[in-house]
């Protein structure tokens, strides 16, 4: 599961990192937001979503995305 | 008047949360684990890093056991405050709109805070009046009051708005000023700001017994 914080909400942690790449020489970087990776094993795929509902995202500030 | 205070592992502030209480009335710990709110007529739920702070502030503490008789408890019209953590944990739990995201700062930030009194006709803020200013200490990392916009013209307008940061008090960058809000019944308050750090003169100041003492 990729969480990201929804669009539109101040993320300054992305801001931080937007700003620290040109300092390295990386220029053309723009939009950058920081989320986290939920890795796991599940029997039962469909469950996901709820899980995601539920406690490893909170739907009212991130997105969320499944990936298999 | 018996408050319980929760802890959680990671809880911080229970003891100072305890003492607190004990210059109004009695004071009980409610231990995460247990379902039991030892009859109490008002819950608090402290400061600290419930459960390490993982996944997100307040995510797990929030189906801890305990919690759930909280809720049950919040639902029924008993007495809950949030307090830092615990108002986050209150957050997640729907027990009080918005959420609480990192400070724009993104540091740790420790000082004392003026706070105006937007709404005091709920129990836990009855010992005030409306404009009051009360100097209380705030102590995190992930303070930033926010909510989409139609619920924060929401909360002002039902003056669920219970605490703003005073002019160029806002250190965190929470929306509209907002230190803490309250349910639409009243009885839940959530803030940042530790009420119970500022119950002697020793430490500065006492309004934080204006908070946790309106009750009792």
């Amino acid at each position: 599961m990729l969480i990201r914080p929804k669009a539109g909400i101040l993320d300054p942690q992305g801001q931080a990192v937007e700003r620290a790449l040109p300092a390295l020489g990386f220029g053309g970087v723009s939009h950058v937001h920081v989320g986290r990776l939920v890795e796991l094993d599940v029997e039962d795929p469909s469950k996901l979503p709820e899980m995601c509902e539920r406690l490893l995202a909170n739907p009212l500030i991130e997105d969320y995305e499944i990936q298999s | 008047m018996k408050f319980g205070v929760v802890r959680f592992p990671g809880s911080c502030d229970e003891v100072d949360a305890m003492l607190a209480c004990q210059r109004v009335g009695e004071a009980v710990i409610l231990w995460h684990q247990d379902t039991d709110l030892q009859g109490v007529d008002a819950v608090i739920v402290p400061g600290g890093f419930s459960y390490g702070d993982y996944l997100r502030v307040g995510a797990i503490a929030r189906f801890a056991p305990i919690m759930g008789e909280v809720e049950r408890f919040a639902r029924n019209g008993g007495l809950v405050l949030g307090i830092c953590n615990g108002f986050q944990v209150l957050c997640e739990a729907g027990l009080l709109s918005g959420a609480l995201l990192p400070n724009t700062s993104l540091r740790f930030v420790c000082r004392q805070v003026e706070l105006e009194v937007v709404n005091a006709s709920i129990p836990w803020t009855r010992a005030c009046s409306v404009g009051d200013r009360l100097s209380i200490p705030a102590k995190h990392t992930t303070g930033r009051y926010w909510a989409p916009d139609p619920v924060l013209d929401e909360l002002e307008a039902d003056d669920h708005v219970v605490l703003r940061y005073a002019p160029g008090e806002n250190f965190n960058g929470s929306a509209r000023d907002i230190a803490g809000v309250c349910n639409a019944a009243g009885n839940v308050l959530g803030l940042m700001p530790h009420p119970e750090h500022a119950v002697d003169v020793l430490t500065g100041s006492v309004d934080g017994l204006k908070l946790i003492g309106a009750p009792a």
